[in-house]
Parts: structure tokens; sequence; C-alpha cells
């Protein structure tokens, strides 16, 4: 009987979530797509490509989110800093795409992006070298990233710096590189960033058939990322991340080197995060400095926040909902959103702890309080 | 230290280089004494937490520390288990092993298990889980991502379940158990560990008469396989399991021996005047 509660324990909710989260996101996905290629644009059923690329880029938030919460909700790392990954992983798609664009540019130079005969450059920098291989550029998108995120936490960690003060550096991380990445020295089109792509691997990024491959692409990975993680959080690695959220010091007692597990979930978030990036330039067409903001890296905290840390689904959700809310608010009064995310952070924390994870986590328990008396009367009776 | 000196340390013909040593070995106890502390001094802001401390703890040893509050037994706690760094003196885990240059995991990996004064479990984790995460297996990353329990360390977890029984609660949340119920978690995470050399901070503290009679038979059945140093405020149960009792004042030793002994020794019997202990 012991060993089949605690059976229930551990599957009852992630299981069901899983399988729920992997069906749902695939149903939607399948839909709109055949929505958008089967059904003429007159018909009531027909879905936009202007739809299908919002949520594809809706999609890649929810990575980034999924991302956070793997360091923030599982480890208690507070990073305000992811979005300087993604935006790596961005500017290495970027870079893919900008030289596909070969002498369809403005300047026709079939070997420099515009920006570079712009500035009078003779020649490709040489961190522009082999880019033009989309399997290099794929592989630096999601090195560069890693090692970065290798580095920043095999500093920080091995030194035991955490909380806030980790928090800050995360910020000033981010915050540095955008400064970087807005002078045009750098070589990455400083203000104005990478943009004007034609085609990707061959395929024409304004057709209609490649914006929805992109969007299921997108749909893919999102899931493979959801099952990797959960399947990380439910092996015995994941239960050492929670234990040191919960009392470092006591892991160390167990013997485990606490500082290699968060390098690890760091990097690992890292990647997600750049793999998130990379799929959202070409859906959006552009990458700038601005992607790099302080700004952006906090929303994706209250994203996050919202929807429930320490979830995995409750990130995606919260990603999924306070972006399309913004979609919306931002089409009524542009002026007025930050003053809702401000708002809505605020309510969040005094009245949702647990996020919308956390309503459902009660929901489901009051259930069960319920199914467990109508239990006990039965057996009274018999 | 002068090139010569460095030649002759190099060269000492009775040891081993370090980077030759056998990595993990078992410890070495050949001469029946598992700890070594010497001279160990420890200083907060001009307190010497600990001062010039000696002790020595064999192989398989129940050993008592007493003393009052401030005596320094946590900081020495502290110390052996690289929490606290000490400012002198010299720390040896069986003859080879120098404590001093090792970190806390590393210390834990060696074998050197404890409790602490609070119980610290992992809150978020069920009582099979919090168990599951003290075996003594292998700590890295890799293998913690892998990892299966094999069905020797599902019995042995379950065998120590049964021990500090809480059947009735191996798959609930650690956090919703009751302080003793807390305490009964610690120990059973130090014992499914198997150390070689347990240290025990108030092992009954917020325990009832039954159960503080329950650890102390815990307890000596462990001496003689393990080595255990508790530290205990509560005399009655200092008397029930120990054979050897060292009495700690100002962060130094101040007397050894039985508990009849240290009793009718003059130093401590001046240090706490008027006290009963």
């Amino acid at each position: 009987m012991n060993s089949l509660s605690e059976a229930l324990g551990k599957w009852r909710l992630p299981a069901n979530t899983t399988m729920v989260f992997v069906v749902v996101l695939f149903t939607v996905t399948l839909l709109a797509a055949f929505a958008n290629q089967i059904f003429s644009p007159e018909s009531v059923f027909h879905v936009s490509t202007y739809t299908i690329t919002l949520l594809g880029k809706y999609l890649c938030y929810a990575m980034l989110a999924l991302a956070v919460d793997v360091v923030w909700g599982y480890c208690g790392i507070l990073s305000l800093g992811h979005g300087a990954f993604f935006a790596l992983g961005g500017y290495g798609m970027g870079m893919y795409l900008m030289r596909q664009i070969g002498d369809r540019g403005v300047y026709g130079n079939p070997e420099l992006p515009d920006f570079m005969v712009f500035l009078n450059w003779q020649e490709l920098p040489w961190y522009w070298l082999g880019i033009d291989h989309f399997w290099f550029a794929m592989l630096m998108a999601l090195l560069v990233p890693g090692l970065l995120a290798f580095l920043f936490g095999w500093l920080a960690f091995r030194s035991r710096v955490t909380g806030v003060y980790l928090s800050i550096m995360t910020q000033a991380l981010t915050y540095a590189l955008m400064l970087a990445f807005f002078r045009n020295e750098m070589g990455f089109g400083g203000n104005n960033g990478l943009t004007d792509f034609k085609d990707l691997l061959g395929f024409d990024l304004q057709a209609d058939s490649t914006r929805v491959a992109l969007f299921v692409i997108t749909a893919i990975l999102l899931a493979i990322a959801y099952l990797l993680s959960r399947f990380i959080m439910d092996s015995r690695m994941g239960r050492v991340v929670v234990a040191i959220r919960d009392a470092e010091s006591r892991a160390r007692f167990l013997g485990y080197r606490t500082e290699m597990y968060k390098v690890w979930l760091f990097v690992y978030s890292a990647v997600l995060a750049a793999v998130a990036g990379a799929l959202y330039v070409p859906q959006v067409g552009i990458i700038n400095p601005g992607e790099f903001s302080p700004l952006n890296s906090i929303e994706v905290v209250v994203w996050v926040a919202v929807g429930g840390r320490g979830t995995l689904y409750g990130a995606v959700v919260g990603a999924l909902l306070v972006n399309y809310t913004k979609t919306r608010f931002t089409a009524i009064i542009p002026e007025g959103w930050l003053f809702g995310l401000g708002a809505l952070f605020v309510w969040v924390t005094l009245f949702l702890p647990k996020g919308l994870a956390g309503l459902l986590d009660r929901w489901q328990q009051k259930k069960m309080a319920t199914d467990t008396d109508d239990g006990d009367k039965v057996e009274v009776r018999t | 230290m002068s090139l010569l000196s460095a030649t002759r340390n190099l060269m000492k013909p009775d040891e081993v280089w370090p980077f030759l040593a056998q990595r993990r070995g078992p410890v070495d106890v050949s001469h029946q004494v598992i700890l070594y502390v010497e001279g160990l001094s420890v200083t907060f802001d001009g307190f010497k937490a600990l001062n010039n401390l000696n002790l020595y703890v064999n192989d398989g040893e129940l050993r008592c520390l007493i003393g009052a509050n401030g005596a320094g037994k946590t900081t020495l706690m502290d110390v052996i288990t690289g929490k606290t760094r000490c400012d002198a003196g010299t720390l040896y885990f069986g003859q080879k092993i120098d404590l001093l240059e090792k970190s806390e995991a590393e210390i834990a990996r060696l074998g050197i298990g404890r409790k602490f004064q609070k119980p610290t479990v992992f809150e978020a984790h069920s009582v099979f889980h919090n168990l599951e995460l003290s075996l003594k297996t292998q700590k890295g990353v890799w293998p913690a991502l892998i990892a299966t329990l094999t069905s020797e360390q599902r019995d042995w977890i379950d065998e120590v379940i049964n021990i500090i029984g809480l059947n009735f609660h191996r798959g609930m949340p650690a956090g919703a158990l009751s302080h003793g119920q807390k305490q009964w978690l610690e120990i059973g995470m130090l014992l499914v560990s198997q150390p070689r050399l347990m240290l025990i901070d108030e092992p009954v503290a917020g325990m009832t008469a039954q159960e503080t009679e329950h650890t102390a038979e815990l307890l000596t059945s462990l001496a003689g396989e393990r080595t255990v140093i508790v530290v205990e405020h509560d005399m009655e149960f200092v008397r029930s399991i120990a054979r050897t009792v060292t009495v700690l004042h100002q962060g130094s030793v101040l007397a050894e021996g039985t508990m009849d002994q240290v009793q009718d020794h003059p130093d401590v019997i001046e240090v706490y005047l008027g006290k009963e202990i």
C-alpha cells in the first residue's frame, strides 16, 4: 500500500500535465496549420498567416519562459538576464540569414552585408566566417550562449554568489551586451541590428508555407524542450536541484557539489533560451540590440510568475497569456502596457503567489479532498 | 620556505606524493585513531571560539561532547565538516586525509555525515526522496541524471524508514512532519548514507522520553561499526550512552574520561561550581 501511494504521489500530477500539455500543443498547432493551408482566405475557418506568425512568436516566448522556470522555479536562481541568451541565439540565426541575402541587398555586394558596405568595410570580420553554413550557424547560436552561461555560472556559483546579488549581475550582463551590440564597430549591425532577411535554407521567408513550417517546428521543439525539462526535473538530478533551492548547505553536507549542479542547469537553461531566440528571428524578421534590454528579461520573469513557477506548464501558460494580453492591450492603449504589466506583477505577487498553476493545484486538492470524503462515506455504509 | 627544505619535504622517504596517493581508498585507521584534531583555533571578530583544541577520537568510538553554550561544540563540528575555516591547527581523518584542504562536499563524500542542531530536511521532498538523496552513491551531475534505484538501495531505504518509524509518512513531504519526526528523518538521512564518522548535534531536542530512549539504543548499537560524536545538553541522555565524555570550555578541552571521572574532575567542578551536570 505504501509503494502504491508513493507511486500515485509521484505520477499523478506530472504525468497528467505532461500528456495534456503535449496533446493540447500539437492539436492547436496542427489545427491552426491546416486551417491556414487548406481553407481559402474567404472561409470563416481560415487562420491568417499573420496569426500563425504571432502564434509562432508566442511559442518562442513560451520556450524562453520555460528556460527561466527551470532555473528560477526549480533552483531558485532568479535570472534577470535570460534575454541575453535569447538574443545571442537570435543573432546566430540572424547572421546566417544575413549571409543568405547574398547580392540581393541594397548595395548588391555578394560578400558583405549592407551595413558593412555602408561602414566602408572591405572584408568580413573573422567571426562572420563560416556562418553562411546553416549547421555552423546553429552550432554557434547554441555554443556561444552556452559557453557564456558556463563561464558566468562557473564564476558566480563557485564564489557562492546568490540571491539579489546574482540577479543584479545577470542584469548587468545583459545590459553590458546591449551596450556592446549597439556599437557599429562590433560588426553586428549596431543600432539597426540584422534585418531584411530573404530566405532560410532556400525557402522564402515571406511565403505562407515557410511561416507555417516554422510555426510547426517551433511547436515540436517546444514539446521536446518541455519533455526534456520534465525528464531532468523528475530525475534524481532534478531532486538535487530542488534540494539546493530549499537548503543549499544541507545538500553540500550530503556530498553534492552544488555549484556544479547550478552551473549545468544554468547552461541547459541558456541553451533553451538560445534555441527560442534562433526560432524567433526568422519569424519576426529582425534582431536588434533592443532584445538585450533588461526590461525584456524582467518581462519574462513576470510571465513565469503569472503562470506559476516550478511547474513548467505554468511558465508556458503564463507566457502565452501575458503576451496575448500584451498584443490586445497595446492595440488599444499602447502607452498603458507597462503600467498594466507592473500592476499585473504586483497583483500576482499579492494574491496568487503560486501563479495560475497554484490556483489549479488548490482546485485539484479540493476535488481530491471531496473525493476521499465520498470514499469514507461509502466505506461506512458497507 | 627555502629550496632545500622544500626539496627535503618533497623527498621524505616515508611518504607517498599526494598526486600518486590512492585517491579513493578507505580511510587509513591503522593506528586506531580516526580523527586527529590538534591545536585548532578559530576566531570570530576577536572572539576565540576554539582555542588550541586537541582531540583524538578512536575508530568505532561513541564520544560525547558536553559544555556550556559558547564552549565551541558546534564550531568544532563546523570545522570538521568544512563549513568554517580555522585560523591554525591540523585536522586529519585517519592517517592520511587532511580535512582542512577539502570542501564540504568532498568531506561528506569521505564518509563524514552530520546531523544539525536545528533539523534541516528538504521540505519539498517526500520522506522517501529525502533518504534517496542521502544515499551513499555517486554525487556527480551526470550520474544523478541517469540514476535509478537498485532493489538493494530501495530495500535499504525501506529498512531505514522502519528504523526511524516513519512508515506511514514515507510519501509525505518532509515539510509537513512534526519537529520530532524531522529529527528522526535527519537521523535517518545520516543512517542511510552509512558514514564512517557521524557528527550528531543535539539529537534528542524536542523528543519525548520514549523517543529519547529509542535514540540512545540506536546510537549505542551503531558504535563499534561506526564512529559517533554526539553533542548533547541532556545529561541523562549523555549518561545513558556515553563511554567517553569530553568537556569543552571556552574553546578548549577541559576534561576527558568516563562520566563519573569527569564529574569528579576538579577543573570541571570549578567551572561548573554550583551547577549540577
